[in-house]
């Protein structure tokens, strides 16, 4: 196979787990307008559990696919709480009060989380067990794909299929789009907004966590600062797509995917972080509203 | 003339705000702006202002004694600079700050002084900084907050933090005051000091008076002249008595009582 | 009674889903190399108990805050007494006499620290006034002027590699270095601040986030001239007329020259903050809108926020690198940033005492503390989040300046008004 497509493959490959995590950020901004610092964070709790789940799971002598489908379910799960907890404690309580206010929550959240984990856990990089089976078939496809990226690809696929249909067809997607619209008037209408918000927190948490576990099978190994970098990039393809536009989240984590990847292949690697941030420089000059978003100007 | 605006025109993605709205105003006048909730108003006074760049037209103002130019797509600071400041809808003033700071912020685009004047304080930003004092202090007294002056803005009665608005409007030197429904929230016998302090700003401050309000008593009362807004559009226009008879507007308000 | 039990109740629930929450993080560590399990059932215990004991205080906070109960009984007195004495404090700190005391005061035992103690504590002294001074240039762009800034950081870096970078190139010296960095600090804040400025408020954390982060990797990959991770080795201490210190007196030297920071600093922001520059910050932080439409060019008030902030932070970096001799990409990260934002957030955003206070306690509690030195991001990170659910404006909270108007003045101002009526009437 040639260099180009696996610099692509890989960009691929990356692009689809900002997009787990940037659905997060992009729902979130789009409900409550807030910048959730500590999303990634959320992303990093997820493979940390996962990976304390299957350990104890291949110690306890489980096979491979129970592994596999044990340790992520309920890391993903456990994810979800955890998202569910930080907005009930870090942001509702402060949800009518200044925008500062919220971001710098945000931020303290963030910090609490990554040391709360690398005070009970550890402060090392752990191997990540290769819970993803080798899947055979795999090598009869023309471009060699590593049994762990095809599962990201379907994953992602899997994921935005899903959320597509919830947020187009069910109850609770209709009452996202209408609180994200207008609270005030959404909350007149009948609309659990407490409910839409926790919902937003609980789907978004999960992708994130789901990606976590994705991307550390892949890599083989996490640490509690993983979430950091990889949040502010996922914002960054949120900002880059449209804040607040799911499509636009996608397309842009595919973006900053592959921008990445083919930055790090052709130029140089070690500014490979600094391609994603002057990106995000370029578009907020260029344009401020992102890919697929719409300029709106501010209700005075 | 001290403002002219034609054809305005401001789109929201689909939305049409304001929609081909002519309207001006004569030197002295008071002008008021109705229409049921929606229509455009507040969007055509943000348009006037320069919070919005409106996506058609042409907005004209100027001094009474100069000539009138186009003020359409200049930045907010610089048309309240030119002359026209206003008051919002739901108030914003600067909550923490106190009474008198809001008002020397009114004075703000009169001054001259820098940071270099701020750091050492030189004789020159010493006096600019007295004088602001004693014009804002002068202002509050016109309206009646002084005895607040350093109370912090959100400590105040709700009447009283219109009237600050109306204050710190006033501190910006304009020629032309827009009043985004002034009397909104207020009791009656707040009400009625309002339409007198109104109609005193415009005797002795050398003002014209632009206002949007929903109290039809207040308006027929006050206004000289009103245009009536209902989807965007211009639907009439005209003395007070007129606007009352007139059945299109009639029908605009259907349920609400103009005839007040 | 039945009220307090369900509370009670209430408390069990969230403290049992804590439990359960933080199972598989705080009980079990997998020892993946020896393929063992330690089950650490008393993480559990203390997680029940604290998240029990935090929710009910939790919780109480909570509904004082929204008025739901009243203090009663013991509360209620020892409520009202602090509420009292703090309000007495401050009256009495109001009284300029009072002041000048406590200026002087602090201003003598400041002075005299060095030589009362050893140069260990001077050391921790001169590190705690580098944040005091972090703090409260940071506090210009946050507390006066409402801007999220997580990148401050990068201007302590800016400062420190110039001093280290043109002495080592072209032999510049501290003195010539100190306005130099910090100018340089002010320069790229503007070149931040520019690509943001039609944009809302939050998208500047974002991207001084970035920023910063972009800085630290350039300068820890660009190997040739910045000598990469490794740092740069060397650095001269801060000369005084060619004269030869010993180590602890250039210890006190570097002391005498923070303390002469602090104080400019404070100076300086004390002038701004009530002058014609720093109202427009504090309009623009309480309302951007109202603040333009009053006249307020925002773009002017945002660059000259973000600039004069800026450049405290390239000050205090050209004598972090004279003063440590070595520096490295290692001591500008992210959360360097966060720190110094901790120290604006929990003294008082805005408020110069609160700031100082703020940086103060925050650097030197973990110095005496030791043991929780390992705690100490968590609890940063906690402070941030009850702060600002609880009490937004910090320890001190800003109080904006009472412009004393004597009666004379009144009178004059009254007089004016008359005259100006007669004026119109004639
Ligand atoms: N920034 C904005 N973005 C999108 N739509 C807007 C914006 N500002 C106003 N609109 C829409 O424009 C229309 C007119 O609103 P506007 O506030 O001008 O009405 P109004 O006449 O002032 O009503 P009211 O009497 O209730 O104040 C409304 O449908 C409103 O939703
Ligand atoms: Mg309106």
């Amino acid at each position: 196979m040639n260099y180009f497509t696996e610099v692509v493959l890989s960009g691929l490959t990356r692009g689809s787990i900002y997009a787990l995590i940037a659905l997060g950020y992009t729902m979130v901004y789009g409900i409550i307008e807030l910048i959730n610092f500590a999303h990634g964070e959320i992303y990093m709790i997820g493979a940390f559990t996962a990976l304390i789940l299957a350990s104890v799971l291949t110690i306890f002598g489980f096979n491979t696919i129970a592994i596999l489908f044990l340790a992520s379910i309920i890391a993903i799960v456990y994810s979800a709480m955890y998202g569910y907890t930080m907005e009930k404690v870090a942001y509702k309580p402060i949800r009518n009060s200044q925008r500062l206010s919220a971001l710098i929550s945000a931020i303290g959240m963030s910090m609490f989380l990554q040391n709360y984990v690398r005070i009970a856990q550890t402060s090392d990089f752990l191997p990540f067990p290769r819970i993803i089976p080798r899947f055979p078939w795999l090598s009869a496809l023309p471009i060699s794909m590593s049994s762990a990226q095809f599962m990201i690809f379907a994953s992602t696929a899997v994921v935005m299929v899903l959320l597509t249909f919830l947020i187009k067809f069910t109850k609770i997607g209709k009452s996202m789009r209408a609180a994200s619209q207008d609270k005030v008037m959404a909350k007149l209408l009948g609309v659990n907004v407490n409910k839409v918000i926790s919902v937003t927190f609980i789907i978004g948490s999960a992708t994130a966590a789901l990606g976590g576990i994705l991307i550390s099978s892949y890599t083989g190994q996490i640490n509690f600062y993983i979430g950091f970098l990889a949040g502010i990039k996922a914002f960054v393809a949120a900002v880059l797509g449209g804040i607040g536009s799911i499509p636009g989240a996608v397309l842009g984590s595919f973006v900053l995917g592959l921008t990445e990847s083919l930055g790090a292949g052709y130029i140089s690697s070690d500014y490979e972080d600094v391609f994603a941030f002057i990106i995000l420089a370029v578009i907020l000059i260029v344009k401020p509203a992102g890919i697929l978003g719409k300029g709106q100007i501010e209700k005075v | 003339m001290v403002l002219d605006v034609q054809k305005l025109t401001m789109d929201f993605g689909g939305l049409r705000a304001v929609d081909h709205v002519d309207l001006h105003i004569q030197h002295g006048e008071i002008v008021a702006l109705i229409g049921p909730n929606g229509a455009g108003k507040t969007t055509f006074f943000n348009c006037v202002t320069g919070m919005y760049k409106p996506t058609g037209g042409e907005i004209k103002a100027g001094r009474p004694e100069a000539e009138i130019q186009s003020i359409k797509g200049l930045k907010p600071h610089i048309i309240t600079k030119h002359g026209l400041a206003r008051t919002f809808q739901n108030i914003r003033l600067f909550p923490e700050m106190t009474v008198l700071e809001n008002v020397m912020i009114g004075r703000d685009c009169r001054l001259k002084s820098g940071i270099i004047g701020a750091i050492f304080r030189d004789p020159r930003t010493r006096a600019e900084e007295a004088q602001v004092v004693k014009d804002s202090l002068l202002i509050l007294d016109k309206i009646g907050l002084a005895q607040w002056a350093n109370e912090a803005a959100m400590n105040l009665p709700y009447g009283a933090q219109r009237r600050l608005e109306i204050a710190r409007a006033l501190a910006t030197e304009p020629f032309l005051l827009l009043l985004d429904e002034p009397a909104a929230g207020m009791n009656p016998h707040e009400t009625r000091q309002l339409v007198e302090l109104i109609r005193r700003l415009r005797d002795e401050e050398n003002l014209s008076i632009f206002l949007i309000e929903h109290d039809m008593s207040l308006v027929m009362n006050l206004s000289e002249r009103i245009y009536v807004m209902d989807y965007g559009k211009l639907i009439a226009s005209g003395k007070p008595e007129e606007v009352k008879k007139d059945p299109v507007v009639i029908k605009a308000y259907l349920g609400e009582d103009v005839s007040a | 009674m039945t009220q307090r039990l369900h509370e009670l109740r209430r408390s069990l629930l969230v403290s049992l889903w804590f439990m359960l929450l933080t199972f598989p993080i705080m009980v079990i560590r997998v020892n993946t190399i020896t393929g063992t399990i330690r089950w650490r059932w008393s993480n559990l215990a203390l997680i029940g108990i604290g998240s029990f004991v935090i929710s009910v205080v939790w919780r109480y906070a909570m509904q004082r805050k929204t008025g739901e109960v009243r203090a009663t009984g013991v509360f209620a007195q020892v409520g009202a007494r602090v509420g009292a004495g703090a309000e007495k404090v401050r009256t009495v700190l109001d009284s300029p006499k009072v002041r000048v005391r406590l200026v002087s005061g602090l201003l003598a035992a400041a002075v005299a620290y060095p030589f009362l103690t050893s140069m260990y504590h001077t050391n921790i002294m001169i590190t705690a006034l580098t944040y005091v001074v972090l703090g409260l240039g940071l506090n210009i762009i946050i507390g006066l002027g409402g801007m999220l800034h997580i990148g401050y950081a990068a201007f302590y870096a800016i400062g420190a590699y110039s001093y280290a970078l043109l002495n080592m190139y072209f032999g510049i010296n501290f003195w010539l270095a100190l306005p130099i960095g910090a100018a340089l600090a002010g320069l790229f804040s503007l070149l931040i601040g520019l690509p943001t400025l039609r944009l809302r408020g939050d998208y500047l954390a974002i991207v001084t986030l970035a920023f910063a982060e972009i800085t630290r990797l350039v300068l820890q990959n660009w190997q040739q001239v910045t000598g990469g991770a490794a740092g740069i080795p060397n650095i001269p201490r801060p000369q005084l007329f060619g004269m030869t210190m010993r180590l602890h007196q250039t210890t006190t030297f570097v002391y005498f020259i923070m303390l002469a920071v602090v104080i400019l600093t404070i100076f300086v922001v004390h002038r701004l903050e009530n002058s014609r520059i720093g109202r427009q910050w504090v309009a623009m932080k309480e309302d951007y809108i109202a603040c333009q439409a009053m006249g307020v060019s925002i773009a002017k008030a945002k660059l000259t926020a973000l600039g004069i902030g800026a450049v405290w932070g390239g000050l205090v970096g050209v004598i972090f690198a004279a003063r440590t001799t070595f520096i490295n990409p290692a001591s500008f990260t992210v959360w360097e940033s966060v720190i110094i934002l901790s120290t604006v957030v929990l003294g008082g955003m805005g408020s110069i005492p609160g700031v100082f206070v703020g940086a103060l306690v925050l650097m030197l509690l973990p110095e005496y503390l030791r043991p929780f030195a390992q705690y100490r991001m968590l609890i940063f990170g906690a402070l941030l989040v009850t702060m600002m659910v609880f009490r937004p404006g910090g320890f001190i909270k800003k109080r904006r300046k009472a412009y004393t108007i004597t009666e004379a003045e009144k009178q004059s101002v009254i007089e004016a008004g008359a005259e100006a009526d007669e004026d119109t009437e004639e």
